[in-house]
């Protein structure tokens, strides 16, 4: 009997199954998409002439160029928690079990599930850089630094995706999968230089906004799209952090979906 | 695959769950193309029974060959010959029914076209064509069930585990399942299924083992297994105590309870045997204030087989769960 495999054609199927539950509750995902819009209207239009006013900006200092960069990781990091919760959620209903009783792909569940919330995320990257051009974001780019820009939040979508799908994963119920992840969706872009500098913040909170993934990335994106001076290694740090946070979350997730299942 | 080799095969089974012994080493032996029947009340054992056979959990000790293949060595090739429909609803509720078919085909890897073919002539063999347009979330119990077991077929296993197909439907929904359970057997699918019901495992089953506390404590067919539990009786309850003295005489009552002047006389509960149980009520011109007809069932199964009846505790979780 015959058991080859078929990576691309499994995963293909869970990707159709995601988008279509995507469709199938278009305000849900719509909420998800837009929320980083909103973010960078309220945080670019409404408190930003005070922000840029308390960091010292005058004619040099644009706080939209600013903070453009941080909401696409807002955005990136706001996308994960709807993978989380559905990747839980088909855990704790049989449908999972039928899938683990078939001769599929093994890892093509979760895949399937990262590659359409990373679909999601980037309509939300690309949504956000309209509005915050319309708003007045001047980049000042080479199509190369675009594509090494996209490039990395695309890793960086992947790379956390995998990594909050795993984290729902341990949980059992949906709501509690929704808890876990709030660190990655909440805590990470406030406690970042998404939206002040890193000089202006308290020392506890600036050492801790300092060493987390968001910062490198960020100073990286700024740098890319604005050309503003960059401490060195961050680009390669940022990269870095990409790689490990994805592999881990990877095989971390896979491991949690085979838990005390026959290999 | 051929003829002489066990559709599933399983010597010395054991699972447990921390301290709690859940399968006290279970030996199975199921024939191709059979109905093997797992009975047994809630807590038994029998899910765990058919998680293990069907790849999803793994077992503590035993060795298992399913459809041939050593279960342990290679899962894959045991998940490629087999079907499950376990106890939980496995459809996928934001999904069509079409959709959930569809989406099996492509997991089967039929092709676009033959994938097709087959969800259509599912919905169809399982009176699910108008519904199979609709979200599988607004079905009812009953549809749900067949949607899940069209879902199972759809790439036609050789070996279908089904984990209590009919608890919680509706008489008329339990027929049609079993219904639909015969043409899978005609077509010479082996079918592993497990049940609270002995009539169900009565009307299915080629063979049938009894499971309790994690052990298999009979097993045959299911008219050995009647012939263990010859249970069916009739219930008489009288008014007054001359009357039940002189009934107990008259009737041959195998038990008695002269407190609730209740007697239990051996029937099989044919209209024929009926009919000459009332011939000599009337004949003893007997005031009966209440009759009623007991069918052998599960418990009495229980009763002959392990001498008690079942644990309490596992009744009461039997009815809630009903």
């Amino acid at each position: 009997m015959s058991t080859v495999s078929y990576p691309m054609a499994d995963t293909a199927t869970m990707l159709r199954r995601n988008l279509r539950h995507a469709l199938r509750y278009p305000g849900l995902s719509l909420g998800a998409v837009g929320m980083p819009v909103i973010m960078l209207l309220l945080f670019g239009l409404v408190f930003g002439d005070t922000f840029s006013a308390g960091l010292g900006g005058g004619g040099s200092f644009d706080y939209i160029d600013f903070l453009t960069p941080g909401i696409l990781l807002m955005s990136i990091a706001s996308g994960t928690m709807s993978p989380a919760v559905a990747a839980c959620t088909d855990m704790t209903e049989g449908i999972v079990a039928r899938f683990r009783t078939m001769a599929i792909f093994r890892p093509a569940v979760l895949t399937g599930h990262v590659i359409g919330a990373t679909i999601l995320t980037v309509i939300s990257l690309v949504l956000v850089v309209g509005f915050a051009i319309l708003i007045g974001f001047r980049p000042n780019a080479s199509v190369g630094d675009w594509l090494l820009a996209s490039g990395l939040l695309v890793a960086l979508t992947v790379a956390f995706t995998w990594f909050a799908v795993a984290l729902g994963l341990t949980s059992k119920t949906p709501e509690g999968a929704s808890n876990i992840v709030l660190p990655i969706s909440f805590v990470l872009p406030f406690l970042s230089n998404t939206f002040i500098p890193l000089e202006s913040m308290p020392s506890g909170i600036r050492w801790f906004a300092e060493y987390q993934p968001f910062t490198a990335v960020i100073d990286t994106l700024r740098h890319l799209l604005l050309g503003t001076p960059m401490d060195s290694g961050n680009g390669w740090l940022a990269l870095v952090w990409c790689v490990a946070i994805a592999l881990v979350g990877y095989f971390w997730a896979q491991k949690n979906y085979n838990k005390g299942t026959a290999a | 695959m051929n003829s002489s080799t066990p559709a599933i095969d399983v010597q010395g089974l054991y699972k447990s769950y921390g301290d709690k012994l859940v399968l006290d080493g279970i030996d199975l032996n199921v024939a191709e193309g059979t109905v093997f029947s797992l009975l047994g009340p809630n807590g038994a054992g029998k899910t765990t029974v058919v998680q293990i056979l069907s790849t999803l959990i793994t077992a503590d000790a035993g060795e298992i060959r399913v459809a041939g293949h050593d279960l342990h060595r290679n899962p894959e090739a045991v998940r490629a010959a087999i079907g499950v429909t376990g106890q939980f609803s496995a459809v996928d509720g934001l999904l069509t029914g079409e959709e959930n078919l569809i989406m099996m085909a492509d997991l089967y890897h039929l092709g676009r076209r033959e994938g097709r073919r087959r969800a259509a002539e599912l919905l169809e063999q399982f009176d699910l064509v108008e519904p199979g347009k609709k979200m599988a979330m607004t079905y009812s119990g009953g549809m749900k069930r067949r949607l899940d077991l069209a879902m199972t077929l759809v790439g036609s296993p050789r070996i279908i585990f089904l984990d209590e197909p009919t608890t919680g439907l509706d008489p008329r929904s339990r027929h049609s399942m079993w219904q639909l359970i015969r043409q899978l057997v005609a077509g010479g699918v082996t079918v592993l299924l497990t049940t609270q019901y002995l009539e169900e495992a009565d009307q299915l089953a080629d063979q049938i083992a009894v499971l309790d506390h994690g052990r298999l404590v009979a097993q045959g067919s299911p008219e050995q297994l009647k012939r263990l539990a010859p249970g069916g009786h009739v219930r008489l309850r009288f008014n007054a105590p001359e009357e039940f003295a002189l009934a107990a005489q008259a009737l041959q009552a195998t038990a008695q309870d002269d407190d609730a002047l209740v007697l239990q006389v051996p029937n099989d509960g044919s209209v024929h045997s009926l009919r000459a149980l009332l011939a000599r009520i009337d004949d003893a011109s007997l005031e009966v204030d209440e009759l009623t007809v007991h069918t052998p069932d599960l418990d009495d199964v229980f009763f002959a087989v392990t001498g008690q009846p079942i644990a309490n505790d596992t009744t009461d979780e039997k009815v809630t769960s009903k």
